[in-house]
């Protein structure tokens, strides 16, 4: 249609680029491709188009405005259109301004020193702050919102039973297969239940439960409070004389801090159990021994190991959950990122404190 | 109450009205809840249709039935001489790309800037247009939506509420389109700003011999700019004209609304304004 539409031809005096029809945004692309092709000097005859729009007209305009093109042949409405879209040229840039090469790379630099920096003081600043929060509960108890910390009892807890019990059933399975598998070069199979016995209740227990409660819940929290932080719901909150520490923060990070106890030891059993499965099928080992053997190999101070560093887990996560939550300004995008952060700084900070934990209880002499 | 004349019914198709909107029977419901009952409506070619009804009337949920947000249980909604029920979204396209919308809070996309916003439509439309073409495309709108050239590069979280909604006039202007949906444009704006913006919306109406649906709270955009009014009220539109056509009418909801002491004060300011 475009062909049959427009006519190009050479004119005594340069170009004439005549189109018929509707000059439009349908055929903005087009258009703009054959003015392009035409050279200089250029006349635009419009007598014979129906219908024009901003677009059409912008193109037009430009053309005349940056190539001197003569427009021949328009209808009152399309001059007062043109005349009309010229009255908004006002260039705008599409993006900020960004500096270019070397520069830049020393300013993302020095925005990532200061992004961290201030990250970790507002870490520290959201620390005390919690811990103010706490001191205020215990000063004036009646400040206590039991029902918040129950509800989130039963969200970061109770519906965490099913997935963290499975997940722990097929890591017991997983470490009792691949242990036999090797210790069985040794012919010295029978010591699978220690390993299972130890790892389990020392080690993987408490931390799988911990990733997967980041996961869950670190995640929930970030997420919630970043929202509510949009939506100035957080702000409303503070105007009111509510304190957003003690109404959500505090909650939060108790259910984390209860929680996570109960679950890595709901953790243990299950890994146990899954581990039990697998020897009394595969290496026929009736579940009796494995219990009385588990109960000989597997020192008491093991599960105290495994017990003691999970609130502080707990504490890890919701902290950093909340923190990342607070920080959410501006744009949802921003959930999303300060949402990331969060599980990945819990479970990265969570790992570094087992090995720190486990540095000190080997020292403490309960190996 | 007195019977409707014939001329106020919603189902009256005005003399020499060229039909852009024609709802007809629309029922609406959540649940047990019925929004909409045999609600009927027209709005013409080029004119600007108000309208008002209480909180909770319906208002928006008409709105979004359409624009195809919302699939009603009963009834047909026409627009731009397309049946809107049941289609298919290739179809819908064709429509969509034929009118603009500016939603009550403006909903620009938060991690885009102004100009990119602009750009979004243009895009999914014309994928063909080139970067220098297109970016000047987005310039001379936000221009018309009556933001300076250094809104572009902004963020939405940097702008104010009156931006915010220039910036998504000038995204529902992207495409020139025929017909214009507002949701209440001057809602949250200062009285200086929203009677900038009424004037911005009549101004752009007559260059680019626009339709507009208004859905409004605001007296005073009623009297500066509307051609007429329809009233929403016991779950149908009860009646559509202009103010005085409406006063006449003993209906106690409109009564109250234009003979209230705001709706008072905004006539007279017109009446002032109109005589001065």
């Amino acid at each position: 249609m475009a062909d049959r539409d427009r006519q190009e031809g050479e004119h005594p005096n340069g170009s004439v680029y005549r189109v018929a029809g509707a000059l439009t945004i349908t055929r903005a692309a087009t258009t703009q491709r054959e003015i392009d092709a035409l050279p200089d000097p250029l006349t635009i005859d419009l007598s014979e188009i129906n219908r024009m729009d901003t677009v059409g007209a912008w193109i037009i305009y430009r053309t005349v405005r940056d190539r001197g093109a003569k427009v021949i042949g328009a209808s009152r409405d399309e001059v007062s259109l043109l005349e009309q879209v010229g009255e908004f040229d006002k260039p705008a840039r599409v993006l900020p301004e960004e500096p270019g090469g070397a520069i830049r790379v020393f300013k993302e630099l020095g925005e990532w020193v200061v992004e961290t920096g201030t990250t970790l003081v507002g870490l520290l600043g959201f620390f005390g702050a919690t811990l103010i929060g706490f001191a205020n509960v215990i000063r004036r108890p009646r400040r206590f919102r039991v029902n918040a910390v129950i509800q989130r009892f039963d969200v970061v807890g109770v519906r965490a039973l099913g997935i963290i019990g499975l997940m722990s059933f097929l890591i017991g399975i997983v470490i009792a297969q691949q242990g036999s598998v090797q210790l069985a070069q040794f012919g010295a199979q029978i010591y699978t239940i220690n390993l299972i016995g130890r790892i389990t209740v020392r080690e993987l227990g408490t931390l799988m439960t911990a990733i997967m409660v980041a996961g869950r819940s670190g995640s929930a929290f970030a997420a919630q409070l970043g929202t509510m932080k949009i939506t100035e719901e957080i702000d409303a909150m503070r105007t009111i004389g509510v304190s957003p520490v003690e109404a959500l923060v505090i909650p939060r990070i108790i259910s984390a801090v209860v929680m996570m106890p109960l679950l890595s030891f709901w953790a243990m059993l299950m890994a146990l159990l899954g581990g039990g499965v697998f020897v009394w099928f595969s290496l026929e080992i009736p579940p009796i021994t494995y219990i009385q053997r588990l109960q000989e190999v597997t020192p008491i101070t093991d599960l105290w190991v495994g017990l003691i560093k999970a609130p502080v887990f707990g504490f890890i996560i919701a902290l950093a959950g909340c923190f990342q939550g607070m920080l959410v300004e501006g744009n949802s995008e921003e959930v999303g990122t300060r949402t990331t952060t969060a599980v990945v700084q819990s479970i990265f900070m969570v790992i570094v404190l087992d090995s720190v934990f486990a540095v000190f209880f080997s020292n403490i002499g309960w190996i | 109450m007195t019977e409707i004349p014939k001329k106020l019914d919603p189902r009256t198709v005005p003399d020499g009205c060229k039909p852009v909107i024609e709802v007809r029977g629309l029922r609406n419901s959540f649940g047990e809840q019925v929004i909409h009952q045999d609600l009927d409506l027209t709005v013409c070619r080029g004119e600007i249709l108000g309208v008002v009804g209480g909180s909770g009337t319906g208002k928006s949920v008409l709105l979004r039935s359409i624009i195809g947000l919302q699939t009603p249980d009963e009834g047909a909604i026409d627009v731009l001489g397309e049946n809107m029920i049941g289609r298919d979204e290739d179809e819908a396209k064709n429509i969509r790309r034929r009118w603009g919308i500016l939603f009550q809070n403006g909903a620009l996309f938060s991690t885009l800037t102004v100009a990119e916003n602009v750009e979004v439509p243009i895009r999914e439309y014309f994928p063909h247009l080139k970067p220098p073409l297109l970016d000047e495309i987005a310039s001379y709108k936000i221009a018309m939506g009556g933001l300076p050239a250094n809104a572009g590069p902004k963020f939405p979280s940097e702008l104010s509420g009156g931006m915010i909604k220039r910036a998504g006039l000038a995204r529902a202007l992207a495409l020139d389109p025929e017909l214009l949906f507002l949701d209440e444009p001057t809602a949250g704006l200062d009285p200086i700003a929203a009677a900038a913006f009424d004037e911005l919306i009549r101004s752009l109406q007559k260059r680019l011999d626009l339709t507009v649906f208004l859905i409004t709270h605001d007296l005073d955009t009623l009297h500066s700019i509307c051609d007429r009014i329809a009233v929403l009220a016991d779950k149908k539109v009860v009646a559509v004209g202009t103010i005085p056509e409406l006063l006449a009418l003993d209906h106690p909801w409109i009564q109250e609304y234009f003979n209230g002491p705001r709706g008072r004060a905004a006539a007279d300011s017109y009446e002032h304004e109109v005589t001065a």
